[in-house]
């Protein structure tokens, strides 16, 4: 099997986290040599590893603990963002979306990691990420507009304090960083969460960023999920480490390791991240390794690369049905809510395929208009350029 | 070079300057007059700066406002894009021309196009300095001029002084610029000087605006940065051939002025565009082809390019015979066909 086996429920790794361990006095190695001039033990890497298996919650005695109303929230947009993911793709071969990079599969990271975050902090997504961007609250048809394709973002980042959707891998790490280091010199309480995925690890933003980020403590959580493919390279081809976690250690950070598909797992170990960031304990790097159920995107061919049987292996650990078992194990959860939790998803389909299905308004004179803060007179020229060839469209 | 520059206290004499400590005196200006400016960049706190642009200011403001950053230049300005969206303005130092080179994906990518992406909602306020340019001795990756990498990208100001003043006037106005400015300093004007306050700076020169630096009736030298001190020297000997030669500092290439070129290339009919970096696509290959555009009728011979030739940019023992000096900005000068009138 190419990829992870899907973490076992067993793994109830240590969940207490807090601030960074002091660094440990220089001793003698008691080997008898001198150390070289100046050199001492900086910090204790031991604290800083990853637990040995992926953190669980649901299916563990600790799941009993976990708040009902967290648990029904995150199943409504586990639910919500399922169908939002399908919808979007059949969007795509209706011709209505340019392309949908699908987090079938990987909701529970998605939404945990929107609802973690609180009003005052930052989402900085990846491509892949529009899930959390909508559960973040950002309006699910503005969240369409890169894969639409009738502009490159269609919200205000300010207005919910998310980063436009990203398309360069790991290019987006640094800016969270930037942002994170700019709110704690202000005195704000701001944290930043940056999403990336497995392969994004190997890009150099990704080293560059979180290097910076431990060294300014910058109060920033990394979230890493490990869908298994890089479009279609996997992750033995991507790293040779003994996990993606266990990169944290050696930029300083603490890394955690948690069963992506478990979503009141992943909010936990974002929760204590962020909390641990907000108080000055700085960044954090979290891999949640999930699957991605769906192709990369609806113009891939994902059997060209991976066996129908791991894909079955992971739809056995589905993150709503994971969910969903422990609702109603607890009688949290009954069949008529589960159906107006559906029917709750339908009406945002619905919306979708409404707004999705009427032409966008489109002004190309607008291209001109957001390049510079004052327009160029090469822009100008080339605007009345481009004003003159849509006048003799019309006129013939 | 002199580190010291006059405090703000200090009596507002004129006396000569360097370009350095304009540079350093509009970034110290810059970050008292605006607390969202902050410096960064590899060397710029405890050392001042390789070229001591940056001396004596993290003492001054503190290392949160001037900062040491890990060295990592693409981590120098992605964190800049951050700092910007969370309302900052940084001033980023690449330290040398080709060491920018591992932040180009952030400038391109981010930088240039953050604003547009967002339809406005999000300018991105960040300068990038930039020490560009040979002639300074520099061993391999420390003399290149990249400026047209720079120009290429929709969305940036790319802008480069060539005077003592334009360097604290231009400075300043890139920080203050909404936009993003790659701002390239001439490391061999560095130590040039010239008369000049640091208590009584001239205004700032909106970005955009080229200067004539010297009135001419003959033929038109078009040139920026470093080689401007080179086509004034080629105007002064260009006399005793008879030219009166007219001698336009860019300053600015992007947004670029038109208006100031063909105005000059019109009255004078005959046009030399000079620059040390290489000149197959280079900035001169964009400036022959717009004043040829605009200004055909009026001229009386092609437009040429002096540029540095189009190979790796020499080892400092060589660079001598790369650089466009008097004699190669006079040679295409004669070159301007003369004898048909």
């Amino acid at each position: 099997m190419a990829h992870l086996s899907p973490p076992s429920p067993a793994a109830a790794g240590p969940a207490k986290r807090s601030a960074r361990p002091a660094a440990k006095p220089p001793e003698s190695s008691g080997s008898g040599h001198t150390p070289p001039p100046g050199w001492h033990a900086r910090i204790d890497p031991a604290p800083l590893l990853p637990e040995p298996e992926p953190y669980r919650l649901l299916g563990t005695p600790a799941a009993r603990d976990l708040d009902p109303a967290l648990l029904c929230r995150l199943y409504e947009e586990l639910v919500r963002g399922r169908r939002y993911n399908r919808q979007a793709t059949a969007l795509t071969q209706q011709g209505r979306l340019a392309v949908y990079p699908s987090s079938t599969g990987q909701e529970a990271c998605q939404v945990a990691a929107a609802l973690a975050l609180r009003p005052q902090d930052w989402l900085f997504p990846s491509y892949r990420d529009t899930l959390a961007v909508v559960a973040r609250g950002v309006d699910p048809v503005e969240a369409l507009t890169l894969l639409r394709g009738d502009w490159h973002t269609g919200y205000d980042p300010r207005a919910r304090h998310v980063a436009p959707l990203c398309t360069p891998l790991a290019t987006q790490l640094p800016h969270a960083v930037g942002l994170a280091h700019a709110a704690r010199l202000a005195g704000d309480d701001t944290v930043a969460l940056a999403m990336v995925g497995d392969g994004g690890t190997s890009e150099g933003d990704f080293h560059e960023a979180l290097n910076f980020a431990a060294v300014w403590r910058a109060p920033v959580v990394f979230l890493i999920q490990n869908n298994g493919f890089a479009i279609s390279v996997p992750l033995e081809k991507q790293t040779a480490a003994p996990s993606l976690a266990h990169k944290a250690v050696g930029y300083g950070m603490p890394g955690r390791l948690v069963d992506g598909n478990d979503a009141p797992a992943v909010h936990q170990v974002l929760t204590e991240a962020i909390e641990r960031a907000r108080t000055g304990g700085g960044p954090t790097l979290v891999e949640a390794v999930t699957y991605r159920i769906d192709a990369h995107t609806n113009a891939d061919d994902a059997t060209r690369y991976r066996e129908a049987a791991e894909v079955e292996a992971w739809r056995a650990h589905d993150p709503i049905d994971l969910l969903e078992r422990e609702l109603r194990d607890r009688n949290l959860i009954d069949d008529a809510r589960t159906k107006a939790v559906a029917d709750g998803a339908e009406e945002l389909a619905a919306r979708l395929r409404e707004e999705m299905n009427a032409d966008p308004v489109l002004d190309p004179m607008e291209l001109f208009d957001h390049v510079y803060a004052d327009q160029t007179a090469q822009l100008r020229e080339q605007a009345a350029q481009l004003r003159a060839e849509l006048d003799a469209e019309e006129d013939r | 070079m002199s580190t010291a520059t006059a405090p703000a206290a200090a009596p507002a004499a004129r006396k000569p300057a360097t370009m350095a400590q304009a540079l350093r005196q509009a970034l110290h200006d810059a970050l008292a007059d605006d607390p969202r400016v902050h410096v960064l960049g590899e060397d710029v706190g405890t050392l001042g700066g390789v070229f001591r642009i940056t001396d004596g200011l993290t003492k001054e403001f503190g290392p949160d406002r001037v900062t040491d950053t890990p060295l990592a230049e693409a981590g120098i300005l992605g964190t800049a894009v951050g700092m910007a969206m969370y309302g900052l303005r940084p001033v980023v130092e690449m330290q040398f021309d080709a060491f920018a080179y591992p932040a180009l994906e952030q400038l391109i990518s981010h930088v240039a196009r953050m604003r547009n992406r967002t339809r406005g909602a999000m300018p991105l306020p960040i300068t990038i300095r930039v020490p560009y340019g040979g002639g300074i001795g520099g061993v391999e990756h420390h003399s290149d001029s990249s400026e047209a990498y720079y120009l290429h990208t929709p969305g940036l100001h790319v802008v480069t002084p060539a005077t003592v003043a334009d360097a604290y006037g231009l400075l300043r106005a890139s920080i203050a610029s909404d936009d993003p400015v790659v701002f390239l300093e001439p490391k061999r004007l560095y130590w040039s000087k010239a008369d000049w306050s640091a208590d009584a700076p001239q205004s700032v020169p909106p970005l955009g605006r080229a200067a004539v630096r010297r009135d001419g009736r003959s033929a038109t030298l078009i040139t920026y940065g470093p080689s401007v001190p080179v086509c004034l020297e080629a105007a002064e000997a260009g006399r005793q051939e008879g030219w009166d030669l007219e001698v336009v500092d860019l300053r600015s290439l992007v947004p670029f002025d038109d208006e100031t070129v063909c105005a000059s290339v019109r009255r004078t009919g005959r046009a030399v565009v000079v620059h040390e970096s290489s000149g197959f696509g280079g900035a001169g290959a964009e400036i022959a082809a717009r004043i040829t555009e605009r200004c055909f009728h009026h001229l009386e011979a092609p437009v040429l390019r002096v540029a540095g030739f189009d190979i790796p940019y020499p080892p400092p023992m060589l660079e001598r015979y790369h650089l466009p000096g008097v004699d190669r900005v006079l040679d295409a000068v004669a070159r301007l066909q003369w004898e048909v009138n």
